[in-house]
This record gives C-alpha cells, sequence and structure tokens, in this order.
C-alpha cells in the first residue's frame, strides 16, 4: 500500500480551500470591481452593471463604464482622508496603551503559581467569548454624563467629566474590548521562558529590572508583535466601538464604510474606502501571517 | 526556583481583572434593578426579565441568532477539521501559503470590510438576503477560528499513531476517524462552541448579509442601544453572559479535572 503521494497532502484541503475562495477571496474581486462603479437609482444601486446576454459588446460597454470617479472624491473630499488619519489614530494610541496594561498584566499572571496561572488564563479568555456588543454597551451606562462614573465622582465631591461621545472614550472601549487579544499572546510568550535564564543574569550581577530588561523583555518581544498586530489590524476598521462611544466628530474608516453603505446607499464610495483600507492593511496582515506560520513551524 | 509575584505582579494582574469585570458586574447587576434609571438603585427586581419574554421581536430575534449559530458552527466545524489537517501535514503542498492566508487574514480583517464583501457577492449571484446568507457568512468567518484552535491540538498529537493504524491497512479516512478524531475530539468541541458564540456575538456581518425577517439577537440590541441605556438589553444580555459564563467555566472545570486525573496516573 502506497503512501499518500506529497501532492495529495493537500486533499483535506479541498473543501474548506474552495468554500474559503468562493466567500473570502472571490468577493474582494466585486469590492475591487464595485469601487470603479458609479452610484444609481437602481436596485442594486451602481452602474455600470455586467450583461452578458449581450455578449462581447456587453462586456465593452460594461468595461467602459468602469471609472476612478470614487476614488476621485475621495481625494477631493478632505473628509476621508480625515477619517483614514484619525483611524490610524486611534489604532496607534490603543496599540500604545494596550502594550502599557497588557504588558505588566500577562507578566504578573506569568509569574503566578501554575494553578493561579490557569485559572487566570480563563478569566481572560472569558471576556473574548463575551459579546463586543455587550461589553462596549455596559461602558455606555458607565461613562454617560449622568452615568456611574460621574455619580461616583460626585459622591466623592469631584467635578464631573465629560467621557462620552468623543474620542477619549473610543480609546477606553478600544483598550477594553481589545485587553484579552493582548494578553494572550504576551502571556504565552512569557509563561514559557526558562527561569534559570533570570537565575544566571542576577547571578552574573544583574538587578531584577536589569535582568528583565535584558533577558526577559527581549524575548518576549516575539508576543509583544503578535499582540500588536493581533490589536492593531482589526482596530484600524473598527465600527462598533466609535459608533456606539465615539462623537458625531468621531472619524473612523469602518464607521465611514457603514454610514456610506447604510445612510447614504452610496455602495461604490463604501467600497472604494473598503479598498483602501485593505490596501493600508495588507502589509501588517501578510506580517501577521507569516509570524503565525513561524510560530507553527517552531512547534 | 521559581521567584513567586511581586507586589507589582499581584497588583498589575488585579487592576486589570478589575478593569475586564466591573463593566460587565454592573451591567448584570443594574438588570437586577427595578428603577429605569442606571445610576439610581431603585430595588431588586426581575420585571426586565420579564419583559424580556413579553417582547416578540426580541424572541423572534433569539430564534434567528440560534438557527444561525447552529448551522454556521457546525458548517464551519467541519470545513475547519479538514482545514486543520490540511495545515498540519507535515511538509508543503502546492497553493500551501495562499491557504494559509485565507486561514489566517479572516482573523485580523476589519468586519465590516468582510461583510460589504460578501454582501456584494450575494447581490451579485442573486441570492435573496436571509437567514441563509447569514449563516454562510458566519460559517466563513468562524471556519478560520475552528481551524486555528484544531490545528493547535493537532500539533500534540503524535503522528505516529495514525500512521501505525495504516500500516495495519487502514485508509486515510478510517484512519482519521480510528485514531485522530478521538484524539483531537476536545478541540474539536472546543472550536465548535467558540465558532458558536462568534455567530451570536456577531453585529457587524449579519447587519450587512441579512434581509428582512432576519434579524439576529444583535443586531436588535444595536437597534435598542443607540435609542440609549434601557434595562431590558441588561438583561438580555445577562443571559446571554450567564450562557457563556457557564459553557466556558464548565469547560475549565473538566480540563482541571482531567489533569489531576492524569497527574495520578
Amino acid at each position: 500500500m502506497s503512501k499518500l503521494r506529497p501532492r495529495h497532502r493537500g486533499l483535506p484541503a479541498l473543501a474548506p480551500f474552495l468554500w474559503l475562495a468562493a466567500f473570502f477571496l472571490f468577493p474582494f474581486v466585486l469590492v475591487a470591481k464595485l469601487s470603479l462603479s458609479d452610484i444609481a437609482l437602481a436596485m442594486p444601486p451602481y452602474a455600470p452593471r455586467l450583461d452578458l446576454s449581450k455578449g462581447l459588446t456587453g462586456v465593452a460597454t460594461f468595461l467602459h463604464g468602469l471609472d476612478f470617479d470614487a476614488y476621485r472624491h475621495m481625494v477631493e473630499d478632505g473628509v476621508y482622508a480625515a477619517a483614514y488619519l484619525s483611524s490610524l489614530k486611534f489604532a496607534t494610541i490603543g496599540t500604545g496603551i494596550l502594550l502599557l496594561v497588557g504588558y505588566p498584566m500577562a507578566y504578573g499572571m506569568a509569574r503566578c503559581p501554575p494553578k493561579v496561572r490557569q485559572a487566570l488564563l480563563m478569566m481572560v479568555v472569558l471576556p473574548f467569548w463575551t459579546s463586543f456588543l455587550i461589553r462596549i454597551y455596559a461602558w455606555i451606562a458607565i461613562l454617560k454624563p449622568e452615568g456611574l462614573l460621574n455619580a461616583a465622582l460626585g459622591w466623592l465631591g469631584l467635578p464631573p467629566i465629560a467621557l462620552m461621545d468623543n474620542d477619549p472614550a473610543v480609546i477606553i472601549g478600544l483598550v477594553y474590548a481589545y485587553l484579552p487579544f493582548m494578553v494572550l499572546p504576551l502571556y504565552s510568550v512569557l509563561e514559557r521562558q526558562d527561569e534559570s535564564l533570570l537565575e544566571a543574569a542576577s547571578d552574573l550581577g544583574c538587578t531584577q529590572f536589569e535582568a528583565f530588561w535584558r533577558v526577559t523583555f527581549p524575548m518576549s518581544l516575539p508576543g509583544v508583535a503578535a499582540g500588536a498586530l493581533l490589536c492593531f489590524i482589526p482596530m484600524v476598521g473598527e465600527f462598533v466601538i466609535p459608533d456606539l462611544l465615539g462623537g458625531s466628530s468621531t472619524l473612523m474608516l469602518g464607521k465611514t464604510i457603514w454610514t456610506e453603505f447604510f445612510a447614504n446607499r452610496d455602495w461604490p464610495a463604501a467600497s472604494a474606502v473598503a479598498i483602501i483600507l485593505l490596501a493600508t492593511l495588507i502589509a501588517p496582515i501578510l506580517i501577521y501571517q507569516r509570524q503565525q506560520a513561524k510560530l507553527l513551524d517552531a512547534q | 526556583m521559581r521567584r513567586g509575584p511581586s507586589a507589582f505582579n499581584v497588583a498589575s494582574v488585579v487592576l486589570g481583572m478589575a478593569f475586564l469585570y466591573l463593566p460587565i458586574l454592573l451591567l448584570v447587576v443594574f438588570s437586577f434593578n427595578a428603577s429605569k434609571l442606571v445610576t439610581v438603585w431603585g430595588g431588586f427586581s426581575t420585571r426586565w426579565y420579564a419583559a424580556l419574554f413579553q417582547d416578540q421581536q426580541m424572541l423572534d430575534a433569539i430564534g434567528v441568532t440560534l438557527r444561525v449559530g447552529l448551522v454556521s458552527a457546525t458548517l464551519a466545524t467541519g470545513l475547519g477539521t479538514l482545514a486543520a489537517l490540511a495545515l498540519s501535514k507535515v511538509g508543503g503542498f502546492r497553493g500551501r501559503l495562499l491557504f494559509s492566508g485565507m486561514i489566517y487574514a479572516p482573523l485580523v480583517m476589519p468586519e465590516v470590510i468582510l461583510g460589504l464583501s460578501l454582501l456584494l457577492l450575494f447581490v451579485a449571484v442573486g441570492a435573496p438576503r436571509g437567514i441563509w446568507t447569514v449563516t454562510v457568512s458566519h460559517a466563513t468567518m468562524t471556519l478560520c477560528y475552528a481551524a486555528v484552535v484544531i490545528q493547535a491540538r493537532l500539533v500534540s498529537f503524535d503522528k505516529s499513531l495514525e500512521e501505525a493504524a495504516r500500516d495495519l491497512g487502514r485508509t486515510p479516512v478510517q484512519a482519521f476517524f480510528d485514531v485522530t478524531l478521538p484524539n483531537i475530539a476536545p478541540a474539536v468541541v472546543a472550536a465548535w462552541m467558540l465558532a458558536f458564540t462568534l455567530s451570536l456575538d456577531d453585529l457587524v456581518i449579519a447587519s450587512f448579509t441579512s434581509g428582512p425577517g432576519s434579524t439576529t439577537l444583535p443586531m436588535r440590541i444595536y437597534s435598542q442601544v443607540r435609542l440609549g441605556v434601557n434595562p431590558e438589553i441588561n438583561a438580555v444580555s445577562t443571559l446571554l453572559i450567564g450562557l457563556v459564563a457557564t459553557g466556558v467555566i464548565a469547560a475549565y472545570l473538566v480540563q482541571q479535572r482531567r489533569k489531576v486525573a492524569e497527574d495520578a496516573v
């Protein structure tokens, strides 16, 4: 009986491969096509539409109707550029704060006795399983002007603060929602670290902080990179958080796509923004993917 | 010798956990508030739960969400298992890079992009939007998570067992069902549960791909939340959180017991 030949190794991949090609890869072609179309008063609301019954003339008419109007409009209207920059700003600040909050937390977890570690790990995973929408909703009751935070401040005799429908509220929401995504990859590298290296460092005269800075931290960098990418990429396109916690002046690309699509019914504009967002994220996504593949091969 | 956690370590963990859990705790507490106002405690009451079960639109949305979740999670787990098997095979196959790209990219891809692209696909092929388009979309998104969870288990699975079964004359499919599947079963169950909860939680993709009559629970919650804080939403959220927490904690306890049993052997 023969072993599977190498080219048959991928056989189990066939069904998921075809599924993802049809429902993940191919739709991007449609998004790209639509971003070159124009808005029209029709259902679906765009033109041109490919009419195959007319044969080659149909294809020619269709190709002739494609243009870069949606992109031109985006360049001319400053609001898109502002949304683009502001998305990157939010994601960068959010990732930075997440590292500052998540690293000490993951580090602390990794230093706990194994039994406690397991329970803590479960506690970090639990919110990840809990609805994103509900967890953001929970913050509305806390942050709104007459909410619990200001009630607590008033009780302490402090003046109320405005932390709702503005940019700081969005940052709070981002940090809260993505904290498990930051802590988990950091924890997994810190937990695996060999304790004897730290002992060696201290035998060689390093203080505790020096040992951390020169041994632990450099060795945890793959976890830092994984956590940062895992948070940064989806945050750039985040919709729920800026929509529920941000104000009318809060601009983010995810919100722009949503508004163009649902409120303005401008499908070509929504597609053009999606293409720009995708073009921006493709490099970080590839880096993330390569890193995951490397981790896998290491195992 | 392992040094114990320092005071700083303990403080970071305690504060981090408080940050993660305090908002959820407040939400649960105020679902039992007799008053409609969030900052005023009007005494303990279950009136919002009663109101919830009178709310036909909410009940319909729960029905849609459960149906979508059950079907899409099952589809995703089947496809995800196959994908994990392919990814964990030693050595490459043609198209492996593209394939692993298609598995990992949806994990981080912003949901608005996935939702928009899937909607355009359904419009292009003329599929009427409804419960099935949401189901297919959720299966697409969650199969990647399922594949990653199952693959993590396959990595630690001893391949020689499967090879032994093959040497004893089992076909690859038989060897999978005899040896591999029983070994990775816990991961397959975990993958199904994750796919189900992700489907249960999704707002953005469902909003793009659903049609009239297929409003899911998160879509219903979202439209209510836009109107402001509402204790009935707290009640339905508490039920959802309770459901998920029970599942996760049960899985954790089962795992702990197995570990204790393994240590005892």
